[in-house]
């Protein structure tokens, strides 16, 4: 079978940036941010913010009219968590920066707000779920950390229809704080989402997305420094299967001193028209002295006809930085790797779930919440299965 | 006994200007006590010999049998090649990222016995394989091959041999990259595994350093994707004093 028909493009080979090597880019921080959804033009694909997204299947999220639906919302969590209905422009830490975000702002109504007092340390994590019922829906969380808390909030989101999110979150100085986003919608679901977060001093997030499911998912993730010492971890899996797309861009901004930034995603493509994308931004301003950033994205594409795009962009307004850098790589499954676990006695299907483990096994760990991970450990193993008896059937079709 | 036969193997592999035939009509037969060592110079299709009994996709096999004790070894899978009991240790080992060598060697084992080993037993003995190849247990808690020195991966292949305990042990140029220590650490494993009885092995290498510590009972020289010469150790010690060139001239057309 010929490959020509994937593509497989990466941005940038990997490389690093020390001080003193700045990469000229669009200022980042320059594009507009509104709560007003007229001053976002209905995308045609053409923006630099939309270029690899499928826009016209998006008609229905770009349409400034109230929901057709509410979203079924369902939380739990151990004691001491707060949950409260508040206005939706109660916080503010998030703005809206594209158009799908500014309707989903000013249709979901009020926000839902997750509390962690000041100095609690939750033994359990924090559940929220967010179900779509099919048709088009708005929802606005707020997870606010106190200082010195310690807690994980885990929001799934399932379900059929289309969804528009918002949540922002608030880890407050000397908090550590765990968000896990997961977006397995059904098949035919799309969910466009943004995330804001404001990290506080000494603070650190640990910030997961996980994307599993849905048509087209787009996640946009924006990190700030609310003082010195802030650290944020922004991790991400996602498996595109045939006719997924799944975006996630990714926006830190180093504006605090001493503040560090380490983001990792990985993902798998398989089947045809199987499609991911990620966008890394990384903004080191003049006044950020002492920040250390690195980003990552992998992807592991395993059959013809998918694609991963991933453009990382570092721009760096100081000499004065710990260290800064980006890799980004796209590979084909690797038959070598296959071919030597066979030769040992371990049979295809066997294998290859093995490679593919392995390539999402660091991340993974690093995850750190046991119930998302042997999750994912169990939606990755279908996925597979999947993908071998698509390989299975494409092979008997050609007669391989 | 177990038996591999070879019976006039053609392989070619796929270039860009079509195919390229390799390996020209090997004839071998390699029975279990018996340990045979093929040299021949850069480019004689050594690894292609190995590569194509372990059934790499690479290499097409166009004409010619390979058996394992009368079974048709050609029509089975890569996998199936090892569980009915062959082993190639390869010249250049492969990094599996994020899959660690204890979880490998025990997918591995699972695999070639059908089913897994006892726990007990097994972590006692994957310490005393990687011990005997003067491999730290920390190892085991690596990722296969990653980051190994050239020498640290041909051990690692060494410690499988031991622990899946094939029937035939197709070794390409494991010698290669070795320090003295190394090779003779190495060599031992080799021997503790030929030792086991009813076990062949197909040792490739290019230099008859190795051959000091393993002692061959069959010496085949290779030259131009087929079997010039055999003879026994006494050919090695031939090729330690007068190199290729006597084969090479007699291979050129
Ligand atoms: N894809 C290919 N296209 C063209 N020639 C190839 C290809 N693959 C292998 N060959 C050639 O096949 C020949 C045999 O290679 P092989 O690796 O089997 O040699 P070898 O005897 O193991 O050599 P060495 O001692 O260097 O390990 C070489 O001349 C090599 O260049
Ligand atoms: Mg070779």
């Amino acid at each position: 079978m010929s490959s020509s028909d994937t593509l497989v493009a990466t941005g940038n080979k990997a490389h690093s940036h020390g001080p003193g090597s700045p990469v000229p880019l669009q200022a980042r921080s320059e594009r507009p941010t509104s709560y007003d959804v007229a001053d976002f033009a209905v995308p045609n694909g053409r923006e630099e913010e939309w270029r690899f997204t499928p826009v016209k299947q998006l008609k229905a999220l770009f349409d400034d009219a109230a929901g057709s639906e509410t979203p079924k919302i369902d939380t739990s969590g151990p004691e001491g968590v707060v949950f409260e209905t508040v206005a939706a422009d109660s916080l503010k830490v998030g703005k809206p920066q594209d158009r799908s975000a500014a309707i989903a702002w000013n249709h979901a109504g009020e926000a839902l707000a997750v509390r962690i007092p000041v100095e609690a340390e939750l033994t359990e994590a924090v559940h929220v779920n967010v179900a779509s019922l099919g048709a088009r829906g708005f929802s606005h969380l707020i997870v606010d950390a106190g200082r010195h808390s310690k807690a994980i909030v885990i929001i799934d989101h399932t379900g059929a229809g289309e969804l528009g999110s918002n949540v922002e979150i608030v880890v407050g100085d000397g908090a550590e704080l765990r968000v896990v986003s997961i977006q397995q919608g059904d098949n035919e679901s799309i969910h466009l989402g943004q995330h804001d977060a404001l990290v506080g001093r000494d603070a650190k997030l640990h910030h997961v997305v996980v994307t599993l499911g849905g048509k087209i998912v787009r996640i946009a993730t924006n990190v700030r420094y609310a003082g010195p010492g802030g650290d944020a971890e922004l991790l991400g899996v996602y498996f595109a299967e045939s006719g997924q797309h799944h975006e996630n861009r990714l926006f830190v901004d180093h504006e605090a001193v001493q503040c560090k930034s380490n983001v990792i995603y990985k993902g798998a493509l398989a089947g045809d028209h199987a499609r991911s994308v990620w966008i890394g931004d990384v903004l080191i301003r003049a006044a950020a002295e002492g920040t250390s950033t690195f980003e990552l994205n992998r992807n592991l594409v395993l059959t013809d006809g998918a694609r991963a795009d991933s453009v990382p962009n570092l721009e760096i307004e100081t000499g004065e930085i710990e260290g800064a850098g980006h890799a980004s790589a796209t590979g084909r499954f690797d038959d070598e790797q296959l071919f030597y676990l066979q030769a040992r006695g371990i049979p295809e299907d066997a294998a290859r779930r093995l490679v593919v483990s392995g390539f999402f096994n660091d991340i993974i760990g690093k995850i750190g919440v046991p119930e998302v991970t042997e999750h994912l450990h169990e939606v990755i193993e279908e996925k597979l299965a999947r993908t071998a008896e698509l390989s299975a059937s494409a092979k008997a079709v050609t007669g391989q | 006994m177990a038996t591999l036969e070879i019976r006039d193997l053609h392989v070619s592999v796929d270039t860009e200007n079509g195919p390229k035939e390799i390996l020209r009509g090997v004839d071998l037969t390699i029975a279990g006590g018996q340990t045979h060592a093929i040299m021949g110079p850069n480019g004689s299709g050594k690894s292609t010999l190995a590569y194509s009994i372990a059934g790499h996709p690479k290499y097409n096999v166009t004409s010619g049998t390979v058996t394992l004790d009368g079974e048709d070894v050609l029509d089975m899978k890569v996998d199936e090649r090892a569980r009915a009991g062959l082993f190639l240790a390869m010249q250049y080992p492969v990094e599996v990222p994020g899959v660690t060598v204890s979880n490998f060697l025990r997918t591995a084992k699972t695999a070639i016995d059908g089913e897994a080993p006892k726990l007990r037993t097994w972590v006692k003995d994957v310490n005393k394989a990687l011990a005997d190849l003067d491999m730290d247990p920390d190892f085991g808690q690596r990722n296969v091959n990653e980051g190994f020195s050239g020498g640290e991966k041909k051990r690692h292949e060494i410690v499988q041999l031991e622990l899946l305990d094939p029937k035939i042990a197709i070794l390409d140029e494991t010698d290669s990259g070795l320090d003295i220590d190394a090779l003779k650490i190495v060599s031992t494993g080799v021997n503790r595994f030929a030792e086991k009885g009813d076990k062949g092995v197909l040792l490739i290498t290019h230099y008859t350093r190795i051959l000091r510590y393993i002692t061959p009972d069959f010496v085949h020289v290779f030259v131009d994707g087929r079997v010039a010469e055999e003879g026994g150790p006494e050919l090695a010690e031939e090729l330690e004093a007068n190199g290729y060139e006597r084969f090479l001239k007699a291979g050129a057309k």
